[in-house]
């Protein structure tokens, strides 16, 4: 009998078992694990808004947008459809709010929230008649559709064509441009991962695993496939618009693969399934490739690889290493 | 058969590319019948079934449930009537726990229709579901993942998903099959009970013997056709049926 | 004018046809998606390039040993990478999109840019059909398109090894089971379709320049003639590309050229409303499957 062998086993800390029913409350060291993965998005970017230098604040604003975009991936990967195309929701948004804008004169106030809807809904209906086929096709359609727009668009010059429409309205002051993203990219994140977690969170993650068992339990699928990509694509959208009252500019560029791509990277990179890990992959990729600037189209081979890499090697992401850490502790015990 | 049947298929045909899953089958339902549907391997059961609750749309023929036609029908719709399904192949959602694979036909609008919208806390719901069809409270069976539940329980977790929907008409696709004799007759008393409450039920099944004993009427089908219908008995002795299932010289 | 017109529309239907038929060899038969396919083409055309002027091999020698070599990459790209994904539909596309980006940005930025990057047409002359003047390149265009896709063709209904790659696109258990090597077989499909796209570059960039940027227009019109054509499908292919070919051409001589890239775009929004499966898609919508 070999009494050397050892296997690592992994348990729950004791502190997240003493947590874990209603006498977390009688003590502070309890209630202080629960609330710090809460509190540290919160008071981390009202900290990071206030003690970052003007350059850095724009970036806080870039990853706010790609966070957003990333949690809007999350979702409707959780609900099975996996998006090559976020740029879809973002530049829709953006032209709406841009044309709404330039043409008609309204106010980034009126703008915002109607590019929102109206994207959100532009979008679904582009892509509702592919959720009844193979996931395949729906990514297909995201991958082909803004590129596709981009051309059009510089061929037919509609909407500004190639040099955009400028001159747009711009938000009151750079304080209300990052508390209003914050503020959005926090009850995103806080508010999506409640529906997610809530039994229609389930229904949707049922479709993702077993579509026909959801079929069977009465429920239309294609209806819960419809409004998970109308919140995603509103979520998008948002960001879109926002940005076009940021720059003060809506172009071709909206449509940019970039769009497309960082937050599938983010999510990757940070952990799918989680909206918190989807924005945590946010912050690490975008002050990245800012670091990146310089090395220009060699970023993008970066996040092609930094994808290819992750998908392949670690495939939980970030976020859920760190999550597994905090709740549990590995050690070693011997083999009875 | 009068009064007018629950479930009336008439005139059924299904052809999957060159093979003829179902060729011209009829057969009726009355309301509180208990009806066993036997047959060899790849006689249609499983497809008729499937043309039944939406699954698959029939070539030609009708199915009519209390005298609406609700041929092609998408699955949703035929649960909103009152017809629920059990399958064959049990897939659960297995990283979650018994009761949490239970909240999805919890939260189907058939139940919110059914009961007005005042159901209660799903999750107390499904622990009693749960209970009904024999998962022990107090060995906190219902909270295990579905992962670990031998298949015994895992039919009765699909039974129960079934009887969330609190259907008219149940279909169980091969509910005993891979189960011993004691779940076999541990569950029996389950599906009397449903029969207690009025429901019609349709039982696919390859275990004769216990589906015989508490059926009360047997259709026999084969290379998708019907070749018997009648009490269980009767059905057995049948020439056709012995046939199908023996072969003949 | 008009048969001006049509001759040149057969030409760019084949065009189209040619490109997507690696595409839809890799995911349509076999069930691998390959979000690579751009990258791939370019990489071939590039590496005909590479061979024939910085090494200066012989024309025909540049031209198998480039396409050799592209094949050989989407065999590597499949053993390092998707042999470890295979299955996660997610993992698949996301690696396959990661790696074509990244060769394509690579490509980008060791500056393959410019008009000294392009490929020799085989024969420089032209020829008269009726009272059309064509040239030579785009006649070996059409002959080498309808070639591939008739071998296509035989390939999977007649040979074993194309019976095998439908066989693991349709159930790949029972394919296993029967002692067909699902991975390798996999193997080979992507190296085919990478093999496929490299022969559609050599022949088809000569008629311009090669541009990176290209990479990514033919991945997208790969897809719009899938999509249209339904995967999986070399007859609905070939229709596809007919009528997206001739709908670009006819746009291009009788209403702007600028609409051009509208006339895909158009066809995969008419085919999601009356046909999503595709033309002859064998892909049958998810309700038909239980």
């Amino acid at each position: 009998m070999d009494n050397e062998k050892k296997r690592k086993e992994r348990i729950d800390r004791g502190i997240k078992v003493r947590s874990s029913d209603v006498f977390a409350l009688t003590s502070w060291r309890e209630m202080l694990y629960l609330s710090a993965p809460r509190l540290l998005p919160v008071v981390g970017l009202l900290i990071l808004s206030i003690v970052l230098s003007h350059y850095w604040q724009r970036v806080l604003l870039s990853v706010s947008v790609f966070a957003l975009l990333a949690i809007s991936w999350d979702i409707l990967a959780q609900s099975g459809m996996v998006s090559l195309g976020q740029a879809l929701f973002f530049g829709t948004g953006a032209y709406f709010a841009g044309n709404m804008n330039h043409y008609l004169g309204w106010p980034p106030s009126v703008t915002i929230p109607l590019a929102t809807i109206f994207g959100g809904l532009l979008c679904t209906l582009f892509l509702v008649p592919v959720l009844r086929l193979r996931g395949i096709y729906f990514s297909m359609v995201t991958l082909v559709l803004p590129l596709m727009l981009v051309r059009i668009i510089e061929a037919t010059r509609i909407f500004g064509g190639t040099e955009g429409l400028s001159g747009l309205s711009p938000l009151p002051n750079r304080w209300v441009e990052l508390y209003l993203i914050i503020a959005v990219l926090l009850a995103a994140l806080f508010g999506f991962r409640r529906l997610m977690n809530s039994d229609y969170g389930l229904v949707l993650k049922g479709i993702n695993d077993n579509d026909r068992s959801v079929m069977n339990a009465g429920i239309n699928i294609y209806w819960f496939k419809t409004q998970a990509l109308f919140i995603a694509s509103a979520i998008g959208a948002f960001a879109g618009a926002f940005m076009t009252h940021v720059y003060m500019f809506v172009g071709m560029p909206v449509f940019a693969l970039d769009y497309s791509i960082l937050p599938i990277a983010a999510a990757v990179v940070g952990g799918m399934g989680t909206l918190a890990g989807s924005m945590l992959g946010a912050f690490v990729l975008v002050p990245l490739s800012e670091i990146l600037r310089p090395l220009g189209g060699l970023r993008i081979v970066f996040y092609g690889l930094f994808l290819v890499v992750f998908t392949v090697a670690v495939p939980e992401g970030i976020f859920h290493y760190i999550q597994r850490k905090y709740h549990q502790f590995e050690r070693w015990v011997e083999v009875e | 058969m009068s009064p007018s049947p629950l479930l009336k298929v008439s005139g059924l045909y299904k052809n999957f590319g060159g093979v003829q899953a179902i060729h011209n089958l009829n057969f009726e339902i009355a309301e509180g019948e208990l009806l066993g549907m036997i047959g060899p391997n790849g006689s249609g059961k499983t497809t008729a079934v499937n043309l039944i609750t939406g699954f698959v749309k029939p070539t030609e023929g009708e199915i009519g449930y209390r005298g609406k036609n609700i041929t092609g029908w998408p699955p949703y719709k035929i649960v909103r009537l009152g017809i629920a399904r059990t399958f064959q192949m049990v897939k659960p959602f297995y990283q979650l726990p018994a009761y949490k694979n239970m909240i999805i036909p919890l939260y189907s609008p058939r139940v919110k229709k059914i009961t007005g919208g005042k159901y209660g806390d799903r999750n107390a719901v499904a622990l009693d579901l749960l209970e009904e069809v024999g998962f022990e409270r107090d060995a906190f069976v219902a909270y295990k993942a579905a992962s670990v539940l031998p298949q015994g329980y895992l039919k009765r977790l699909e039974l129960a998903k079934a009887i969330a929907l609190q259907p008219d008409l149940i279909i169980l696709d091969e509910l005993f099959s891979g189960l011993s004799l004691a779940e076999v007759a541990s569950i029996v008393p389950i599906i009397e009970k449903l029969r207690q409450q009025g429901k019609t039920i349709i039982m696919i099944e390859h275990r004769l013997k216990e589906l015989f004993r508490i059926a009360d009427r047997v259709i026999a089908l084969n290379y998708g056709q019907k070749i018997a219908d009648g009490q269980a008995a009767d059905v057995m002795d049948s020439q056709d049926v012995k046939n199908a299932y023996l072969g003949s010289e | 004018m008009l048969a001006n017109t049509i001759i040149y529309g057969f030409v760019n239907s084949v065009i189209l046809l040619l490109v997507a038929l690696g595409f839809n060899l890799t995911f349509g038969i076999s069930g691998v998606a390959n979000f690579a396919y751009g990258a791939l083409y370019i990489m071939g055309a590039l590496l005909c390039w590479v061979f024939l002027n910085s090494i200066g091999l012989p024309y025909f020698i540049a031209v198998i040993l480039a396409v050799a070599l592209t094949a050989i990459a989407g065999a590597l790209m499949y053993r390092f990478v998707l042999l470890r994904i295979r299955g996660l539909v997610l993992s698949e596309v996301i690696a396959t999109f990661g790696i074509g980006l990244a060769l394509l940005e690579l490509f980008k930025y060791m500056g393959f840019i410019g008009f000294e990057y392009s490929l020799p047409v085989i024969c420089d002359t032209s020829i008269e059909i009726g009272a059309v003047v064509i040239d030579l390149q785009r006649v070996f265009i059409v002959i080498i398109g309808v070639t591939m896709a008739g071998f296509i063709w035989f390939f999977t209904h007649h040979t074993r090894t194309g019976l095998r790659f439908r066989g693991i696109a349709q159930e790949e258990r029972t394919a296993l089971s029967l002692g067909i090597n699902t991975d390798r077989v996999a193997m080979f499909s992507v190296s085919f379709g990478g093999a496929y796209a490299a022969i559609a570059a050599i022949f088809i960039l000569p008629l311009g320049t090669i541009n990176v940027e290209q990479g990514y227009s033919v991945l997208i019109n790969a897809l719009a003639v899938c999509i249209v054509g339904g995967l999986g499908s070399t007859g609905g292919l070939v229709l596809a590309s007919f009528l997206i070919g001739y709908g670009q051409t006819f746009t291009v001589t009788y209403l702007e050229s600028h609409w051009v890239m509208l006339v895909p775009l158009i066809a995969i929004l008419v085919i999601l409303v009356i046909r999503p499966s595709g033309l002859f898609g064998k892909h049958k919508e998810l309700e038909e499957r239980i």
